[in-house]
């Protein structure tokens, strides 16, 4: 269970996050996403207690992070593979891990043998694995005190298709029984696969949060015509806010009913309509964080 | 009997407790040996002991190369090379960025200072031990050779190396901390004993000053004969401003720090 309660970063005049507030039940996978600095890296550093906020406070498992004595029997963090010594072995930052948190010895080989780092990976210096390797790492180094949390940032961050494909299942595996999941990720693609649960981020604010499937059935109707510039005119007669998508179509904001009717009154020849599902929510995340990108790129 | 199988393995209730500061402490004295750079730094400390011994074989006079004369030599390369160890358990945190993980584990960001510190003076004490070692192996070479060999030893002198060392490493450890940058805390740390010199050597006025804090000058008398109580003194005051200060402001700025 993570509870984020109106979480505010200000950096000099610069808000790195505003007014966050979400919930990650158990049994649940929450996919946290936004374009990349919108905030969720410092979200999650505040959740664990690495960053203090300038307002607001989370609680994890009912505690603040630096309240917990041990936390990594509670929350597995994982907030940057990179973060680890370039000079030792695989084995030896995890044989640090174990003993901070009083896990037994043998949990080191078993977790590496989890992530899919074998004998002659763990014995290798940190500094020459590949940076699929340093997720799969820092992945067993989250799962070594078998937390019932998780708070992952980026994790298929250079994890090949196989790899991502792997960690899904190992994820919807932790949260069926029972476990949190919080992972963010700047790919809308890569978390709908896995995650119950969607918050949205974009220039610091939350501008979306809920269950996956109310998001996607609140993302519109697509809807494509032969007359694709006729379309464009009746649908704005009628006040349908429409958007181009990426393939053609029309995103539209209303039922597929009202789009349709629209049409059959203009005697338009329809093509497709149906629910716009992820295509929609990926429309969505375009529009909703694209004023926030932009600024992270002037900035 | 319920008609509901048994569920998967359901996750694991976690530990209440959290790590006791001599688990830390142990972890922090096993992440000063399992780099090669950090083993490399242990094996040249005792190293150059053992090589400052061997000198003293061939150039110090037969009837004069006593255990005491082999031992005090020594101290001084080491205590140059311990507060490179202590900064570098620090300031190896932030430049590798373990910070993050070490943290994640141990939020109190007090307990693995405190253990850090624990661990370096370890370190330190463990100095003290190779140096006798090597000079007891030194004594034994020189009696093989025709040298005196005797085994005297001022005792008074064993405390005092230890408090050298240790002050050593925890003047390391507290630039460290409040640097937070290695090649910035070691070039601080190793120039600033020259600044005090070229500076003291140049400007009447800071002559007097410089008796109190430059710790070359204050540190010195622990290895030689006796130390008296104005020694003490000014030794006590020079520690204060370049130990106790750093490590205090050092401690306040880890705790503060955002970690990313």
């Amino acid at each position: 269970m993570i509870e984020v309660h109106h979480l505010t970063k200000r950096y000099g005049p610069h808000t790195a996050v505003e007014d966050v507030s979400f919930r990650c039940e158990p049994g649940t996978v929450t996919g946290f996403l936004g374009p990349n600095g919108a905030g969720k890296s410092t979200t999650m550093r505040m959740i664990c207690g690495m960053t203090t906020p300038s307002a607001g406070g989370a609680t994890v498992a009912g505690r603040p992070y630096r309240e917990l004595p041990n936390p990594g029997r509670e929350i597995g963090v994982l907030l940057d593979a990179s973060a680890q010594h370039a000079g030792r072995t695989g084995r030896e930052a995890l044989t640090l891990a174990a003993r901070t948190m009083g896990v037994a010895r043998g949990q080191v080989a078993t977790k590496l043998d989890l992530v899919g780092l074998n004998e002659t990976a763990a014995r290798r210096r940190v500094g020459a694995y590949s940076l699929g390797m340093r997720q799969r790492l820092g992945l067993a180094l989250a799962l070594l005190g078998d937390p019932r949390v998780l708070i992952l940032d980026e994790p298929a961050n250079g994890l090949d298709p196989e790899g991502i494909f792997w960690m899904r299942g190992l994820l919807r595996d932790f949260a069926d029984r029972g476990g949190t999941v919080l992972l963010s990720s700047h790919l809308l693609r890569e978390v709908e696969a896995v995650a119950d649960r969607l918050v949205v981020i974009g220039g610091g604010r939350v501008v979306a949060q809920g269950g996956k499937d109310e998001l996607l059935a609140g993302a519109g109707t697509l809807v494509r015509a032969r007359d694709q510039h006729a379309l464009r005119l009746t649908l704005d007669r009628a006040g349908l806010p429409a958007t181009a998508g990426t393939d053609g179509g029309y995103v539209v904001r209303a039922e597929p009913e009202a789009v349709g009717q629209a049409a059959a009154d203009a005697g338009l020849v329809l093509t497709e309509l149906r629910p716009a599902g992820s295509g929609g929510l990926e429309q969505l995340f375009l529009t909703l964080t694209a004023g926030a990108s932009t600024k992270e790129a002037v900035r | 009997m319920t008609a509901v199988t048994a569920p998967a393995p359901a996750l694991r209730r976690p530990a209440a407790t959290g790590p006791s500061l001599a688990r830390l402490t142990g972890v922090e004295l096993r992440k000063l040996a399992d780099t090669r750079a950090g083993r490399w730094l242990l094996i040249t400390i005792g190293l150059v002991a053992a090589v400052i011994v061997t000198v003293q074989i061939f150039v110090v006079e037969d009837a004069e190369q006593t255990f005491t004369a082999f031992f005090t030599p020594a101290l001084f390369p080491v205590g140059l090379l311990l507060p490179v160890l202590g900064i570098l358990s620090i300031t190896g945190e932030w430049s590798q960025r373990t910070a993050l993980t070490t943290f994640a584990l141990v939020p109190r960001r007090e307990r693995v200072v405190t253990a850090k510190l624990a661990a370096v003076v370890l370190a330190a004490l463990a100095s003290v031990l190779v140096s006798l070692a090597v000079a007891a192996a030194g004594t034994l070479a020189s009696r093989a050779t025709g040298g005196a060999g005797a085994w005297t030893l001022d005792w008074h002198l064993l405390p005092y190396a230890a408090v050298f060392q240790v002050a050593n490493v925890l003047m390391g450890a507290g630039f460290g901390l409040l640097l937070l940058n290695t090649p910035l805390a070691i070039v601080t740390y190793l120039l600033l004993p020259t600044v005090w010199s070229i500076l003291a050597a140049m400007i009447r006025a800071l002559r007097e000053p410089a008796r109190w804090l430059d710790t070359s000058v204050t540190m010195e008398p622990l290895l030689s004969p006796g130390m008296t109580a104005g020694e003490w003194g000014r030794l006590g005051v020079s520690l204060a401003v370049w130990l106790l200060v750093p490590l205090v402001a050092g401690l306040v700025r880890t705790l503060r720090r955002e970690v990313s």
